[in-house]
């Protein structure tokens, strides 16, 4: 017997004689027969707690780019997260909770929801927000159709800069005859090129979506992108990086209608991919046509203040096929770590890791550019947290040559030139670890080193 | 309580980091310049600890008590695995990191994908969507590019009982598809002739779930299932209810063509005050080469790697599925193995057919026709009659410490509770459970405004759910300073 099951044989045999059956083939008996398993599935023997823990140190082991210093981002960022966010996360009263319709026992989740929803809208310049999305990406997708439904037009304009996964993503959600998606190609200095999206927008566009900063780091001009849409009826759905935007100028100030982005990059370990959690937020108006679950203030019969679920016509098990989305399960132990985060880190200490992203980056981008050869791919847009630089050998020669020396140096992007690098540097990386880093490509770049 | 930004104190901080150790570079352009404060909170550590550990005090949880919540599969949550997740060279793992160097994550994917086919009777499976509801959407694009690649791409039509969950509808229309709606009949199971009369030339799904959500499994699955694909549509297994079938039966087996799992369910990872979850899909090999990109596969050198398909309909997040909750269901899958995941399932359905037994005598059930599988659902249509709704006495289950059942669902019973107790509640616990509903049953008769003023003993009383939506304040508003 499994330490997670109380029953017995004397509790079974008592509980069989109140249900009236024999034993459990009866209670089985609508499975027709042929359809019951007579064997055993095929599947390892069970672990012991102690086994197992061996078994996972074996892979963790295996992951041996898990104790790296770490230059890839692209979409997930290897930033410091306080202790304190995860004593709070392992609280069962929040991990092992359910969704919480039942307000009057689900206060402790419905208010750090509403203080994350709070949090999100500031940072982003809005007045509303969502309880969470799946991942940036998803929300992206999710911000497209939001959009379609708030202006009834069927096409959506994507910025070319747009992180590729997210941008597979949004195809895919969007994958639907009447439906059509266009990419606005952009410029040599890696800005979206307005006048191609001046020619496409014609003709009913829903939305233009477009990443600030791009996915090249690169800080878009959001103003003349917002007056370009809004020319057109449409909206401006902005994928944004939360961590840039204690530095940049809000998308909600620059005229978007829908903000999306990812909040891995708050409190939230890279994990390989997941659980991270897509963020949503809107203008008042369109706060109804807002997909998922939303937490609202109220008050109750004494009078008190509360939180609730609210909003509930709009989602799947009240509205069922006419609802906005078909998401019910979210994010929401992940906006929890947001909140935690963003709470410690505050006024201050997040604008500082902002800060930090940003003269950090653009260290390594001066000392890399100082290499004999090494170029900028996009010129002097400015960037923040993560740049191209195109090296003089194979991207993919110095990706390996710091990977010996433990180091993981980014993304080759071999689509943009065969030298092309895509680099992060988050607060966590230090001067010494940059250094080593421009150092070894220094050696690679120069015939150097044991290449 | 007070909020977090009603503790703020200018010049409090939370954060520590290291002094900025390079030079300053010339900053943003002033063009791009937000140039006001975020709006952010200023508190101390010390602070926020006290704030979010005092929230969490208003909640009720899984190692509070019990949730008898149908279909939702509220289990206990080991605490190993929270640990195993933990571990430094799972969770630090960036997702775009050579693959190589994610041999550990990729093994594990591996297996769990490989386990979960075995456990469902399917060939391949795709550890992607985040939850079941996008478990669905990856289903139905499967069918959607199977029908294309053979030519019936003309096909739109889901076919769905009335007792589906309501993300059934809502993501056949997110997939651009018709709902086409199947009657149930007097046992409370699909209807098989409704179900010959609807299935045709347009029919692209049949979307079930099994055992269905009065607790019932699908006696006629068999007949159903050959109607679709007679039909030439194929068949959709809603997996929210595979903790009734571990070990015991598959539906690879039973004719089904794909079905979502819930690891957030069946497989123990917590549900976190609703996510995050897990929707893995499994599948056969013939809709296998339509799986969302990418998935992971073994060379013949025995190491793992991600692989892109030709014929793949799309991508659904970013990266390659919540792995935090993978590792934790392959952590529980390892524990119990086969015999302990049959017997999950038997401990379910005894722990769901004994709670009916006992209180079948005080209040109605409808379809009650023999054992329920893992939940059941009750009726308080005679509760009802003192003019107490089924509201009311899931608000007065929450005096007595228990969490409320699923109410108002499935639809097709009135004044619905759906109970689920699953198999990691006692004997001990199930009499508790069910002699608070015996009481609150006794209530509605004598004293039935205790069970109308329901709650009294929770943090709050009851909440105004229409000023909420009329007065619609879903963010603090701003300080005097603005942001």
């Amino acid at each position: 017997m499994s330490r997670f099951i109380q029953n017995r044989g004397e509790h079974t045999e008592e509980m069989f004689r109140v249900i009236g059956v024999k034993g459990i083939s009866d209670l089985l008996k609508s499975i027709p027969l042929k359809y019951q398993l007579k064997e055993d599935l095929d599947l390892p023997d069970p672990a012991s707690e102690l086994e197992l823990q061996r078994e996972f140190e074996g892979y963790a082991d295996r992951n041996t780019g898990a104790d790296k210093i770490c230059f890839i981002g692209a979409g997930a960022y290897d930033h410091f997260i306080p202790a304190a966010v995860d004593h709070i996360l392992l609280r069962s009263e929040f991990y092992t909770a359910y969704t919480p319709y039942q307000a009057e026992v689900s206060q402790g989740t419905l208010q750090a929801v509403f203080e994350y929803q709070t949090m999100i809208a500031r940072l982003t310049g809005m007045e509303a927000a969502n309880a969470s999305m799946y991942d940036g990406a998803s929300a992206a997708a999710e911000a497209c159709l939001m959009a379609m439904r708030a202006t009834r037009k069927q096409r959506i304009l994507m910025a070319g800069s747009l992180n590729p996964r997210w941008a597979d993503v949004v195809r895919t959600y969007l994958k639907r005859d009447d439906f059509e998606i266009n990419e606005i190609p952009f410029l040599e200095d890696g800005t979206l090129d307005l006048e191609i999206a001046a020619k496409l927008i014609e003709g009913g566009t829903a939305a233009i979506l477009v990443q600030y900063p791009n996915y090249f780091g690169l800080i878009e001009d959001l103003q003349p992108v917002a007056d370009l849409i809004h020319e057109h009826g449409g909206l401006l759905a902005v994928a944004a990086d939360p961590v840039a935007l204690p530095l940049l100028r809000s998308p909600g100030d620059a005229g978007a209608d829908i903000v999306v982005g990812e909040g891995q990059s708050m409190g939230i370990p890279m994990s390989y991919g997941g659980p991270y959690i897509g963020f949503m937020a809107t203008r008042k108006k369109l706060a109804r046509k807002m997909p998922g679950r939303i937490i609202g203030r109220t008050s109750d019969r004494a009078d008190q203040e509360g939180y609730v679920l609210t909003l509930q016509t709009r989602e799947q098990h009240i509205r069922r096929e006419k609802a906005t989305s078909n998401i019910c399960s979210n994010q929401a132990l992940m906006a929890l770590a947001n909140t935690v985060y963003l709470s410690l880190m505050g006024e201050e200490g997040f604008r500082e890791v902002s800060n930090q992203c940003f003269h950090k980056s653009h260290y390594l981008q001066q000392k890399l550019l100082e290499i004999p050869g090494v170029s900028s791919v996009f010129a002097d847009t400015p960037f923040f947290r993560e740049f191209t630089v195109s090296f003089p050998v194979s991207s993919l020669d110095i990706h390996d040559g710091l990977m010996k020396e433990g180091i993981l140096a980014g993304l080759p992007m071999v689509e943009l030139g065969e030298g092309v690098m895509l680099i992060t540097a988050t607060e966590k990386r230090t001067k010494q670890e940059m250094d080593l880093y421009v150092k070894i490509a220094s050696d690679i770049c120069c015939g150097g080193g044991d290449q | 309580m007070k909020t977090i930004f009603e503790m703020s104190s200018p010049g409090r901080t939370g954060s520590s980091l290291p002094e900025l150790d390079v030079p300053v570079s010339s900053g943003i352009p002033e063009e791009f310049s937000r140039g006001k404060k975020t709006g952010l909170p200023e508190v101390t550590e010390n602070q926020v600890m006290r704030h979010f550990v005092n929230l969490s005090t208003m909640n009720y949880h899984v190692e509070k008590g019990m949730y008898p919540l149908g279909s939702c599969t509220m289990k206990y949550n080991p605490k190993h695995f929270e640990n195993l997740a933990r571990l430094s060279g799972l969770s630090g793992i960036h997702p775009l990191a050579p693959e190589a160097m994610a041999a550990g994550t990729l093994e594990i994917m591996y297996k769990l994908a490989d386990y979960l086919c075995e456990i469902t009777g399917f060939e391949r499976a795709s550890l992607q969507p985040a939850a079941g509801a996008q478990g669905e959407f990856c289903g139905l694009m499967l069918i959607k590019s199977y029908l294309e690649s053979i030519g019936e791409k003309h096909r739109n039509e889901v076919l769905m009982p009335d007792s589906a969950h309501g993300t059934n509808p809502a993501t056949s229309t997110l997939a651009d598809c018709v709902i086409v709606g199947v009657k149930s009949n007097e046992f409370g199971e699909v209807d098989p002739d409704d179900l010959r009369e609807k299935a045709g030339p347009n029919t692209a799904a049949f979307m079930l779930t099994n055992p269905n959500t009065l607790g019932l499994f699908e006696s006629r699955i068999e007949e159903l299932t050959s109607i679709v694909h007679k039909a030439g549509g194929l068949n959709y297994m809603d997996g929210a209810n595979m903790n009734a079938l571990l070990g015991v039966a598959r539906p690879g087996d039973m004719g089904f063509d794909v079905c979502h799992l819930n690891l957030h369910k069946t497989f123990a990872t917590p549900h976190g005050g609703g996510g995050p979850g897990a929707g893995p899909v499994t599948c056969t090999a013939e809709l296998a080469q339509f799986l969302p990109d990418p998935v992971v596969i073994q060379n013949k050198d025995g190491s793992y790697s991600l692989s892109k398909k030709q014929n793949s309909f799309g991508r659904l997040l970013a990266f390659y599925g919540n792995t935090g909750v993978l590792y934790k269901a392959f952590a529980y899958i390892r524990t119990l193995g086969s015999a302990g995941l049959r017997e999950v399932t038997e401990n379910a359905l005894i722990n769901a057919n004994y709670l009916k037994a006992r209180l079948e005598e005080y209040f109605d059930i409808p379809f009650n026709n023999g054992p329920c599988m893992h939940e059941f659902v009750l009726s308080g249509d005679r509760q009802a009659e003192n003019g107490v709704k089924t509201l009311d006495m899931a608000k007065r289950l929450l005096d007595y410490g228990f969490h409320a059942p699923t109410v108002y669902f499935p639809l097709i019973v009135h004044e619905a509770m759906m109970i689920e107790p699953t198999e990691t509640e006692g004997l001990e616990d199930l009499d508790a459970f069910a002699e608070a509903m015996i009481s609150i049953s006794r209530e509605c008769d004598e004293k039935p405004y205790l069970v109308t003023d329901a709650p009294v003993n929770t943090p709050v009383l009851r909440l105004d759910e229409v000023q909420a939506v009329k007065e619609l304040c879903i963010v603090e508003p701003p300080d005097e300073e603005g942001q």
